[in-house]
């Protein structure tokens, strides 16, 4: 069993033979085997992943160092790339790998779909390329065994969401050429990138006091650090936190993820719902350590997450985009949370992320079968119009994924219905789905240590339950508001057999950690990694009062949208009891653009100023052409040239020439060619000499 | 004041004075005369210096072989005016002083630099007679004797190589 | 008897003015008679020399001088009459084509 742990290297490099494979052979490979390999490299960790979960079962959940390779050796500094097999990375390990096979299987049809209604065939094996590129970073960011492996699995991660998410670089999301997927995944990136700038100053604070990264290492010395100092902590913690929030989309730094739906519904499945969003929830699970000795900042995380689930559970209320509502529910329950491991209840966080993997997952995949349906059904109408004479096509701008174009679809597609309904459940905490489980969870342990946290979350709750009701009445009830709703077609078993597994795990998956006695598996998993967690039992006041809100707000919706449903063109419903409020929640609370004002347009203004003024007018124009080319070429020209060469120089020259032309000219008369001038020389020359000979 | 004394200024006056005559004649004729009463005066100095031989031989060789050549050659061609431009003003002054100098400067090296100012004493008869001079000609100085022929021939055949009129040529 | 310095003196001041005749006079006959007064000068006082120290080397001396001038003048009075015959004069200041 030993010998298990040493193919935890597997898990990472099994999708980079994926994506290598289908970069050198892919161009002869068809759509099928591109997807298979890729799907494959995925499944194949999966079965690594449940290997090591294994071995670990046996060992009785000891944690597991696997020194893989040496990477930083300066002197006495030494950071090497080693894995970490324990509960917690395994978790995480299975979690991905399960929940990203699916989702390959599933994008196997999905992008045979969307390449063809977006003309653009070739980029298929791409897709494919980058999403195992994904599943190798994220990989390397649960099983490394130091803030810097980690690091390095966040990065990579967030370059994976970016290549993702900027899929398709050259349009918007309906086709048309633009730059709106570029700039949605600049956004992601550049959001993050803050995110990482927290990271990177926890990072190297934790160096500079700690002298070390390894995991090992520093929780084994937390305690004396803060001891000695205890701001040090405080600040890795809060540190830590402005990287949670950018990479799981808390408040303030949310922003990008609504954007990144502009990506193929796919990666809005595997990566802004199941796993890179989470990156950031596993990250203070990891740093419990550290966290456990500040209650002041694990409050503040708690804080922060607590508001986070009810400010975005608003927005999503006044969505009208399937996926924006989606993406939204997402920062809502990452929420949750963070809320979770902020306040110490680490199983409970982690349990829920587990569950919303599934059901976030099922719920976003499902979104893309209906976006697919519609398509499919605008394909009809358009080919099917241009078959008839004088009458005008539908080829104009039509979103497939706006809920006014809707209704109806129980009928048209009856599979993606019934999935969709069960994620649903799941994600409004209904018994016996597995979200009802996870979410109670927190709840419970919000009530016993921070009240103002379990309120805010109780209320983000309802809310959940209410705009995820008033989706499916949206969606799948009435009548359709469009002819491409009204013939929609269903969705082929390539696209719907994934979605049937993970609604299996979103009804099965809260037997992970019941909340019984003898039952508590996940609690009892993860106290080999986190010390200190207990199983709560059941307490029926929470877990009722949460159930009955979850119903009152799931009845509410259908009294507004189920019983009278919307017509075509019809405003929402709520816009004019709720007017203004429901503005802001339609408008996402006006924080982009806020965002926009305060801080993008003097950014820009000053990089403007600094590249125009500064770079070019000053720099370039004025001192490099002015000063310095001006300097130097009057010092070449006048000074150099002039003064020194042609006055000085050349002038010496010609001078010497000169006076020996000159010299020349006079000693020529003496060559005057008459002998007797000759003798005359001669004689002075004797007569000299006799006189130098006399007077010596 | 011996006879000798007055004898030696007096021929050394006429020298000078033939000397004189010869640098400053206008004809060359008269010139040449001039200079053929010198040799005779300066070969009177000879037999006076006891060089009986050398004073023969100068009146043979000079006053008579080189004189008369050059007597002929003056008739040949010597006896046109010269044109009166004067190409070097500064010749004549020049020389003059440097010719001054050169007599100033002699006057001094021989009355303040001698060494021996012993008079001569009187000789034995057979000091400059041919058979002394003869000894010492083809004896030690037998070498220059024989080149001196061959400088003699050349010298003859140079002359007559140069007056020969060229056939048919730039004459 | 005459001191040898006198004839010394004698023989100089008949030098000079041979030297003198070379530097005034343009005829070219006058110049070269001007050349032989000074070898007769120089002559003059080898022969003085001889009687004072009694050896007869001057004299040899002065026998090879004349043979010397007896063959110079001929060679010299060969050239002016083959430059007399191109330039149809003996003016030595016509003969100045060497000018520089």
């Amino acid at each position: 069993m030993e010998e298990l742990f040493k193919l935890v290297p597997l898990v990472v490099f099994l999708p980079v033979i994926g994506l290598l494979v289908n970069i050198i052979f892919g161009g002869r490979m068809g759509e099928k085997a591109i997807g298979a390999v890729a799907s494959a490299a995925s499944g194949l960790a999966f079965v690594v992943s449940i290997l090591l979960g294994i071995a670990l079962w046996t060992g009785h959940g000891e944690a597991h160092v696997v020194p893989f390779a040496d990477w930083i050796k300066i002197g006495t500094l030494d950071i090497p790339w080693n894995f970490r097999v324990d509960t917690l990375s395994v978790t995480m390990m299975l979690a991905v790998s399960c929940v990203g096979t699916l989702i390959h299987i599933y994008a196997i049809g999905y992008m045979h779909e969307d390449v063809r209604f977006k003309k653009d065939e070739k980029r298929y094996r791409r897709f494919f390329v980058f999403m195992n590129l994904f599943i190798a970073m994220m990989m390397i960011l649960v099983s490394g065994d130091s803030y810097l492996m980690l690091f390095v699995g966040w990065e990579g991660v967030g370059l994976c969401s970016f290549l993702l998410i900027g899929f398709w670089y050259d349009m918007d999301t309906l086709g048309r050429p633009s730059w709106a997927n570029a700039n949605a995944a600049k956004k992601a990136f550049i959001t993050n990138r803050i995110g990482d700038f927290g990271f990177l100053l926890a990072g190297m604070a934790m160096f500079w006091y700690f002298g070390s990264v390894q995991f090992g290492e520093v929780f084994g010395i937390a305690e004396q650090i803060a001891a000695a100092q205890p701001g040090v902590i405080v600040a890795i913690t809060l540190f830590m936190l402005i990287g949670v929030a950018g990479k799981s989309a808390q408040i303030p730094l949310y922003v990008w993820l609504p954007d990144a739906m502009a990506g193929p519904t796919p990666v809005s499945a595997l990566i802004h719902a199941a796993t890179m969003v989470t990156a950031g929830v596993y990250l203070v699970a990891r740093s419990w350590p550290l966290y456990s000795l500040v209650p002041n900042a694990q409050y503040i995380v708690a804080m922060v997450g607590a508001v986070t689930a009810l400010f975005a559970a608003t927005i999503a209320v006044g969505q009208y985009d399937i996926k924006k509502v989606l993406a939204y529910s997402t920062i809502s329950q990452l929420g949750f949370m963070v809320a979770a491991v902020g306040m110490g209840a680490y199983v409970a966080g982690m349990f829920h992320l587990v569950t919303h993997a599934f059901f976030k997952a099922l719920l976003f995949l499902s979104a893309g079968s209906v976006i697919l349906g519609l398509e499919r059904g605008h394909h009809h109408l358009a080919h099917h119009d241009s078959h008839q004479e004088g009458h005008k096509g539908h080829e104009d701008v039509f979103d497939p994924g706006d809920m006014r174009n809707m209704g109806g679809l129980r009928k048209r597609m009856p599979v993606t219905f019934w999935l969709y309904l069960i994620g649903t459940l799941a994600l409004a905490g209904i018994f016996p789905f597995a979200g009802f489980w996870s979410k109670d969870e927190i709840l419970l342990d919000a009530r016993l240590h921070y009240p103002g946290v379990y309120w805010l979350l109780t209320i983000a709750a309802f809310f959940t339950a209410f705009y995820m009701g008033r989706q499916i009445w949206m969606v799948f009830f009435g009548k359709p508001r469009h002819e491409a709703a009204a013939h929609a077609q269903e969705s082929k078993p390539i696209i719907t057999a994934p979605l049937m597994v993970l609604a299996a795990l979103s009804i099965l998956g809260g037997a992970l950690n019941l909340p019984f006695e003898g039952f508590h598996n996940l609690t009892h998993w993860l106290e080999h990694t986190i010390e200190g967690v207990e199983g709560l039992p059941l307490n029926w006041g929470v877990a009722g009062l949460s159930t009955l809100l979850a119903l009152i707000a799931i009845f509410i919706s259908w009294l507004i949208y189920g019983r009278k449903p919307l017509e075509t063109g019809q405003k929402d419903p709520l816009k004019k009891p709720l007017g203004f409020i429901f503005t802001g929640m339609e408008n996402k609370w006006f924080v982009d653009e806020g965002y926009q004002a305060v801080f993008l347009k003097p950014y820009t203004a000053i990089s403007r100023f600094l590249a125009e003024v500064v770079d070019w007018r000053f720099w370039h124009d004025w001192f490099h052409e002015k000063v310095i080319a001006g300097t130097y070429n009057w010092l070449s020209n006048n000074v150099l040239s002039l003064a020194i060469d042609t006055r000085g120089i050349d002038a010496f020259f010609n001078g010497l020439g000169a006076l020996v032309k000159q010299a020349a000219v006079g000693l020529r008369r003496i060559q005057n060619g008459f002998v007797r001038s000759y003798a005359l020389a001669v004689l002075l020359g004797v007569v000299v000499m006799l006189g130098y000979l006399l007077l010596k | 004041m011996s006879v000798d004394l007055i004898l030696f200024i007096i021929l050394a006056l006429v020298a000078i004075a033939t000397a004189a005559g010869m640098l400053l004649s206008r004809s060359a004729i008269y010139a040449a005369l001039f200079l053929v009463l010198n040799f005779a005066t300066v070969a009177v100095f000879y037999l006076i210096l006891n060089a009986p031989f050398i004073a023969l031989t100068q009146v043979t060789v000079y006053a008579g072989a080189i004189m008369v050549l050059f007597l002929f050659v003056i008739m040949l061609l010597g006896s046109e005016k010269l044109p009166k431009t004067e190409n070097l003003p500064w010749q004549r002054p020049l020389a003059v002083g440097l010719a001054v100098i050169l007599v100033a400067e002699t006057v001094y090296l021989l009355l303040f630099r001698n060494a021996d100012t012993a008079t001569i004493q009187r000789a034995v008869e057979s000091f400059g007679n041919p058979q002394a001079i003869g000894e010492f000609l083809f004896d030690k100085y037998l070498l220059p004797f024989e080149i001196t022929s061959v400088l003699l021939l050349v010298a003859m055949v140079g002359a007559i190589v140069m007056t020969k009129k060229e056939k048919g040529g730039q004459e | 008897m005459v001191p040898v310095t006198y004839y010394l003196a004698l023989s100089a001041i008949l030098f000079t003015m041979g030297a003198l005749g070379v530097l005034i006079r343009r005829n070219a006959l006058i110049i070269f008679m001007s050349v032989e007064l000074m070898l007769n000068a120089a002559n003059l006082a080898f022969v003085a020399f001889t009687r004072t120290f009694e050896i007869l080397d001057g004299q040899v001396f002065v026998f090879f001088v004349m043979a010397v001038a007896a063959a110079e003048v001929a060679v010299g009075l060969a050239l002016i009459v083959a430059i007399f015959r191109s330039k149809r004069s003996i003016d030595v200041d016509q003969m100045s084509s060497l000018k520089g």
